[in-house]
């Protein structure tokens, strides 16, 4: 059958079983919106800005494990979309970004609304196409799909010349694709592994770092079954919590900048470390010469060649998918588990359980103002820690990584790589949308919630009931935590003058707003919002301005150089 | 260490500059880079001159993979391999200066390809540091232009690089 370019692309979503596009109208996309309006297989969530409908695909994908798709015009509308491409891009995140072009003819002469999108956009996706000829659309979205939710994963952008969504063509919509110059591993080298093992069931101070790619691969139950057997410490990375039960005694939090003091030193203290889907990136392990002080021995395991070796040397590098590597690490582990030296681990678990007894994440219960900790505390209670929590950029971000113990994967979502304000909210637009039902919180600060807040419209227009829940301390208070560590109380630009009232914002919008100023009130605010089931509400806790992030490792510091909370 | 490495890519518009992208996005260094279709029409090949420790080199050749339309990475450096680089030089030749300018072109086996009252146009293939040498044998003043290629590469004996 004959289709249009615009036809091809609205029926290559279907083949595809995409249920929702995210995205924003103009010129460019007339066409495919004119598509989208015939039929209604594919829904579109139309955003209020372009920023927002990436995010909000991304947000989709991380909570559904879909792939997320957005749609948006050429020239500003693609510009607009850049900073939630990037975003998806650093977190690897599977995604489909279809941009409206100028028509082919014009390309290149600065038409109107003519940018270089797949310029502009090439070192932020995992690929991109520009499509010159509607013969190719249907293999391209065939490729973008592929390419996007295989090997690591990550955004891939298509670029369609409004002409093009004119053509027609005969429409098949290929039922796989093969592409030689691609071709990720996916079951890891067993001798490899056979190595991997005999070096961790010999461990005296073992200690497993689980990332993201955990999450990512859907490995976590693989890896919650493993750290079980083996009776090892397992720590997460802010993008790999849930990855392994934050409730688990063996959990001892999160590492990194913002870890717990325990994580952070049996990290450097082990003496042999497997990395799970994680890439000892610089928030996680700090300066890698110091870390590089203590010798122990690395089994790293990653879809991606590229992650390994790049911050840390390796002894065992183990290339594939994470959870066929932990399903094969499981199966090789049969009636092995006897060999683990119990009374060393008795011994290193003592040492962790010491450095437990620091109880760095302490604070002030007693305080007359609300502290942002027992916010997230106590919707951690209310929610019975099943909620999907979404979260913006700054300290309410590491007190939720730090007080929500994610027990599931897919329930924290968070900008980890690019660390993007205004990310929260459109991401839970994108979490409630997947799991119609599912309580959906954003945990965001005054400043960031700003930086997308229009998309509360977009959430009354789809009865979108999330909580947003503002630990408003009236400073960009991750800013003003190093300006009053490194910058001598300076705080240059960090406080906001002239905030909105946000109830009567929500209002505005037509949500529900409350505010709480008073610890004795936090529970019952929470309780009063999670009730009201079929409505955004609007959390406006007025927290103190003056409480940091602790533990703390500064920037370029070793990993167990931490600033405790009991250290001022 | 400098590394000549080998790459076959897609022969699409754009992979050039994923390349080329890359390598300044990662702050890499590239000392050249020539690229020209192969006898398969499909595919490319690209050889690249970097210099880096072997850190660095393992950290190109693993981002090069990543690149959806690379097919193939190999790092010359690693064997025996050969290494030629096309230049071309068109120097003053005026009176006497003509004859010594030939033996000196002779002498390097090189030949020269055009010819008028004053200049020569010289042609020389060789290793970089043959072409440098050339450079330094004659009068610098009598160079008017230089154009190279940068270097290509192919491996010794059984290893090749194809789809
Ligand atoms: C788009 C963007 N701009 C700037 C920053 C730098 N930045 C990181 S945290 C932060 C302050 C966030 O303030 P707020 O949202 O109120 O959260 P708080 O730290 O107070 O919890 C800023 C400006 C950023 N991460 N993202």
């Amino acid at each position: 059958m004959e289709l249009t370019g615009a036809e091809i692309v609205v029926q290559s979503l279907a083949a595809e079983g995409v249920e929702f596009v995210f995205g924003y109208p103009g010129g460019s996309v007339l066409h495919i919106y004119d598509e989208l309006f015939k039929q209604d297989r594919v829904k579109h969530v139309l955003v209020r800005h372009e920023q927002g409908a990436a995010h909000a695909a991304d947000g989709y994908s991380r909570a559904s494990n879909k792939v997320g798709v957005c749609l948006v015009t050429s020239g500003p509308g693609v510009t607009n979309a850049v900073t939630g491409i990037a975003t998806a891009y650093m977190d690897s995140i599977p995604m489909i970004i279809i941009t409206g072009q100028v028509p082919t003819h014009a390309i290149g002469l600065d038409a109107f609304q003519e940018v270089d999108t797949v310029g502009i956009t090439r070192p932020c996706v995992k690929h991109n196409f520009l499509v010159k000829d509607v013969r190719d659309l249907a293999l391209t979205m065939k490729k973008a799909f592929h390419i996007a939710t295989t090997g690591r994963p990550g955004p891939v952008l298509v670029d369609i010349p409004k002409d093009v969504t004119a053509a027609v063509c005969e429409f098949r919509y290929p039922e796989s694709v093969e592409l030689r110059s691609y071709n990720p591993v996916v079951r890891g080298h067993s001798g490899q592994i056979r190595k991997a093992l005999d070096l961790l069931l010999d461990a005296k101070r073992p200690m497993v770092y689980a990332g993201g790619g955990v999450v990512l691969a859907n490995g976590a139950a693989e890896l919650t079954r493993l750290v079980r057997l083996l009776g090892y410490p397992c720590t997460n990375t802010l993008m790999g919590l849930g990855g392994f039960p934050g409730t688990d005694p063996q959990f001892v939090g999160m590492l990194g900048m913002h870890g717990t003091y325990e994580a952070n030193m049996a990290m450097q203290h082990c003496d042999v470390l497997v990395a799970i889907g994680a890439r000892f990136d610089d928030r996680v392990i700090g300066d890698p010469r110091d870390f590089g002080r203590i010798s122990r021995k690395i089994i790293h395991i990653d879809v991606d060649p590229s992650s390994i070796s790049k911050r840390v040397k390796v002894d065992i590098p183990i290339v594939g998918d994470v959870r066929e590597v932990l399903l094969e690490l499981l199966s090789q582990m049969e009636g092995q588990a006897q060999r683990i030296d119990r009374s060393a681990l008795a011994a290193w678990w003592s040492q962790i359980d010491q450095w437990r007894g620091r109880e760095c994440l302490r604070y002030d219960r007693t305080a007359e103002i609300i502290k942002p900790q027992f916010v997230v505390e106590k919707l951690w209670e209310v929610t019975g820690g099943k909620a999907i929590i979404t979260s913006d950029v700054g300290q309410h971000q590491m007190w939720a990584a730090q007080f929500y113990k994610f027990d599931e994967p897919r329930r924290w979502i968070n900008s980890g790589g690019l660390g993007t304000m205004g990310f929260g909210l459109p991401a839970a637009m994108g979490a409630s949308l997947a799991n119609p039902g599912q309580t959906v919180a954003c945990v965001t600060g005054e400043a960031s919630i700003q930086m997308c807040i229009q998309e509360l419209s977009t959430c009354k227009q789809y009865h979108l009931p999330i909580k947003i829940v503002n630990l408003n301390n009236r400073y960009m208070g991750m800013v003003r935590q190093w300006q009053e560590f490194f910058h001598g109380n300076r705080y240059a630009e960090s406080y906001m003058n002239a905030l909105p009232d946000f109830v009567r914002l929500a209002e505005a919008y037509g949500h529900v707003g409350i505010k709480i100023d008073k610890p004795g009130d936090v529970e019952g605010a929470l309780r009063e919002a999670f009730a009201r089931r079929d409505q955004l509400v609007f959390l406006d806790f007025i927290t103190d301005a003056t409480e940091n992030v602790y533990p703390m490792v500064a920037g370029g510091k070793g990993l167990t150089d931490m600033i405790l909370a009991e250290d001022l | 260490m400098r590394h000549i490495i080998s790459i076959l890519l897609e022969n699409e518009a754009g992979a050039l500059s994923r390349v080329a992208g890359l390598f300044s996005a990662r702050a890499y260094n590239i000392e050249s880079l020539t690229v020209a279709p192969t006898e398969d029409p499909s595919v490319s090949r690209m050889t690249l001159v970097t210099h880096g420790s072997d850190d660095v080199v393992e950290q190109i050749t693993k981002q090069l993979n990543k690149l959806i339309e690379v097919v193939k990475v190999i790092d010359l450096s690693e064997g025996e391999h050969i290494e030629r680089e096309l230049m071309l030089i068109k120097v003053k030749a005026i009176g006497e200066m003509r004859e010594e300018m030939k033996r000196m072109v002779d002498i390097f086996r090189g030949r020269i390809i055009g010819v008028t009252d004053s200049t020569y146009v010289v042609e020389l293939t060789g290793n970089g540091a043959k072409l440098d040498a050339f450079i330094e044998a004659i009068d610098r003043s009598l160079i008017l232009e230089t154009v190279r290629t940068g270097a290509c590469g192919i491996p010794r004996g059984e290893r090749v690089l194809r789809v």
